[in-house]
């Protein structure tokens, strides 16, 4: 095992997956020569030049076409968003065009890209910096989600989405990139997607969640296992499509009570889905119903007292799981 | 005698644009077949064989054929959706494409994709796309991944003048230039965007719109398809010099509605307005008239020609209405390339056969 950080998983994984395959190349805004906004792409350029590693001009719906047009054709584009707050101009290229291309052509073409960058909330991005676009790539059949939230699930979760042969949304955080973590050293560590994690164990309680919010929801777990006692179960669902039901069900079937978390708004969100999996093939289970623990239902404001407000954060989740226990 | 003989036969050579009599009688002959097919599917659609949106190439037949046929067949070629013509012209069986339309298990996208969505990867036709200027960022993809593999190859890509208003055409367009594209860009300029005339919604000309990104532009009459003919030998070749991406503004006509649930006039074009380019501006009358004039052709290899195009349109609609629909497993078939062994990819709860689960 090494430790390193979330960014350098990501570059690793990246740099694995261009040694080993010819047809995949990077494409976005930043890139190459300033080494990507948020560095992720570290040193791409020296290693694969210009041909592979190629700057974009700042025109999301135009780079995303073209890397579904070049994966219409075999190859492998990883096509990178600044954050996905961007990507929802080049919406229209993902889900009419990506999303549909190997059901419309009967099979005949395929679309292998990912789409990756950072989602949701920062520290004071405001209103159009701070979105949580999960339920906008996920809601149209034909794309797949991944959401890693620590450094080990974040290399082995790419190099997995860059080999699958269909569009992948690929989402990680602004504030996970400094994250450090234990990363093997296998050079063709893979993560499979649809395998969730339990990244704590527990009796009482599961905290169903995704992406960043894990390291949130270890956090309240740590803590009410420390105050109170409570030993609370973290299901990082890691990919939401495809979704682990069964590890939810799982957890769910042990512990009678679920809080789900997520960084996104609650109205039509991943928690409502994952509330209505568990409700039809769980009932019976259940001791209590199903919370959720979101953002505040209001575009994120700047202020910093009120950033926080909106925020999900440990001690609500902590809240969540008391209220589902009836403590 | 010897100068008056190369007089004539440069006259010639001129009123078929360089183009040989056995390549305009090719080209006769597929206008003729691209015609009789879009009659056929227009009468299919009125008795209830074809569905949803149906819209037509008819006078438009001379892009179809003008703009493919210099084309070789590693070429790509990719349009919006107003393409049956040209997945016709890309090689595609009629008989797929007709069953295509029927929504039929033999259409060339297995019934899943109807009238706007005609693909053939053995053809190198790649859709069929209906969001407008949509399949324009892709065709650039497609050039890029030529250009990324180093092939002799170019893509050419299809869209009606209203795309150009479309910010991603624009973002195309832009990218391409500065990457040096192998593409050929095609406005089939038929003057309306629907019902919208598109000097109503434009201040400058489309070749303009390409000329300020730094793609040279061409501007050619369809309904001549010698001219279109030679014009886009000449393209290819220089798209194959690799001197970049071109662009070409083909002024062409729509003789039917926007789709077949749209009038032919009303509104937006008077009835005298359509009638007189009908008359006029016919691409089949007028390549008929330049052969008939340099005694290339005559009336019975004319009326064999479209006889020929009568009984293979006939031939596909035959085949579109005997083959069968797509069996009820095929609706979740493809969704996805890989089915990943772990975790669950659909969501509805219903029924799904085994590989849905």
């Amino acid at each position: 095992m090494a430790v390193m950080t979330y960014r350098d998983a990501l570059n690793e994984a990246l740099r694995e997956e261009m040694q080993r395959d010819g047809d995949v190349f990077l494409m976005g805004e930043e890139v190459a020569e300033y080494d990507g906004a948020y560095k992720v792409s570290k040193g791409l350029l020296n290693a694969f030049g210009d041909r592979r590693v190629v700057d974009s001009p700042i025109s999301e719906l135009g780079f995303a076409g073209l890397g579904v047009g070049a994966a219409m054709t075999g190859l492998r584009p990883v096509i990178e968003f600044m954050t996905f707050n961007f990507s929802i101009l080049a919406l229209d290229q993902v889900i009419n065009s990506a999303a549909k291309m190997h059901y419309m052509t009967n099979g005949q073409i395929g679309c292998p890209i990912v789409f990756r960058g950072p989602t949701g909330a920062a520290l004071q991005l405001s209103a159009q910096h701070s979105q949580a676009c999960e339920t906008y790539y996920v809601h149209a059949p034909g794309v797949k989600l991944v959401t890693p939230g620590t450094p080990a699930d974040a290399k082995g979760l790419l190099k997995a989405s860059i080999r699958d042969d269909d569009p992948v949304a690929f989402m990680e955080g602004e504030l996970l990139y400094n994250l450090k973590g234990e990363v093997p050293d296998d050079d063709d560590f893979v993560i499979p997607l649809g395998v969730a994690d339990v990244k704590k164990e527990g009796d009482d309680v599961t905290i169903i969640t995704h992406g960043k919010m894990v390291n949130v929801a270890m956090q309240a777990a740590q803590k009410m296992e420390k105050d109170d006692g409570v030993m609370a179960e973290v299901v990082d669902l890691r990919t939401l499509r495809p979704l682990d039901v069964d590890a939810v069900l799982a957890s769910v079937k042990k512990t009678n009570r679920a809080v789900y978390l997520e960084e996104g708004w609650s109205y039509v969100g991943i928690g409502a889905q994952i509330v209505s999996l568990v409700q039809e093939e769980a009932f019976d289970w259940l001791d209590a119903p199903i919370l959720r623990v979101t953002q505040a239902d209001v575009p994120m404001p700047y202020a910093k007292n009120l950033e926080n407000l909106a925020k999900p954060n440990a001690k609500r989740v902590i809240d969540a799981c008391h209220r589902v226990m009836y403590r | 005698m010897t100068t008056d003989t190369a007089t004539e036969s440069e006259t010639m050579a001129d009123a078929l644009h360089g183009v040989s009599p056995d390549t305009a009688r090719q080209l006769l002959n597929d206008m003729l077949l691209y015609r009789r097919f879009e009659e056929k599917a227009e009468e299919a659609y009125a008795i209830g064989k074809i569905g949803g949106f149906c819209h037509l190439h008819i006078g438009q037949e001379g892009v179809a054929a003008g703009c493919i046929a210099p084309l070789r067949d590693s070429d790509y070629a990719i349009s919006a959706y107003r393409e049956h013509t040209q997945a016709i012209a890309k090689g595609i069986e009629p008989k797929h494409v007709m069953a295509e339309l029927f929504g039929r298990v033999d259409g060339c996208s297995g019934g899943k994709g109807g009238s706007m969505h005609l693909f053939d990867i053995e053809k190198r036709f790649m859709g069929g796309h209906g969001i407008v200027g949509g399949q324009v960022p892709l065709a650039s993809g497609i050039a890029f991944s030529i250009r990324y593999r180093e092939l002799d190859e170019l893509v050419i890509c299809f869209m009606g003048d209203a795309a150009v208003n479309q910010g991603g055409f624009h973002e195309a367009m832009n990218m391409s230039a500065v990457w040096d594209l192998p593409a050929i860009y095609v406005v089939e300029n038929n003057a309306y965007g629907m019902g919208t005339a598109f000097t109503r919604v434009s201040r400058n000309p489309i070749d303009e719109k390409a000329l300020s990104y730094g793609i040279p532009a061409t501007v050619v009459n369809g309904q001549d398809v010698l001219e279109t003919y030679a014009t886009f030998t000449q393209l290819a070749a220089k798209v194959r010099a690799g001197e970049g991406p071109q662009f070409v503004d083909v002024r062409t006509y729509r003789f039917k509605g926007h789709s077949m649930s749209d009038p032919v006039s009303g509104t937006y074009r008077s009835k005298e307005e359509v009638d007189d380019r009908v008359e006029h501006q016919d691409p089949i009358a007028i390549l008929r008239d330049t052969l008939f004039e340099a005694d290339e052709l005559d009336q019975a290899t004319l009326e064999e020609y479209d006889a020929e195009a009568k009984e293979a349109a006939q031939a596909a609609f035959d085949f579109a209405d005997a083959a069968e629909l797509p069996e009820p497993d095929a609706l979740y078939r493809d969704v996805y390339a890989e089915l990943n062994p772990n975790g669950r990819l659909f969501f509805d709860g219903l029924d799904r056969p085994d590989f849905a689960r």
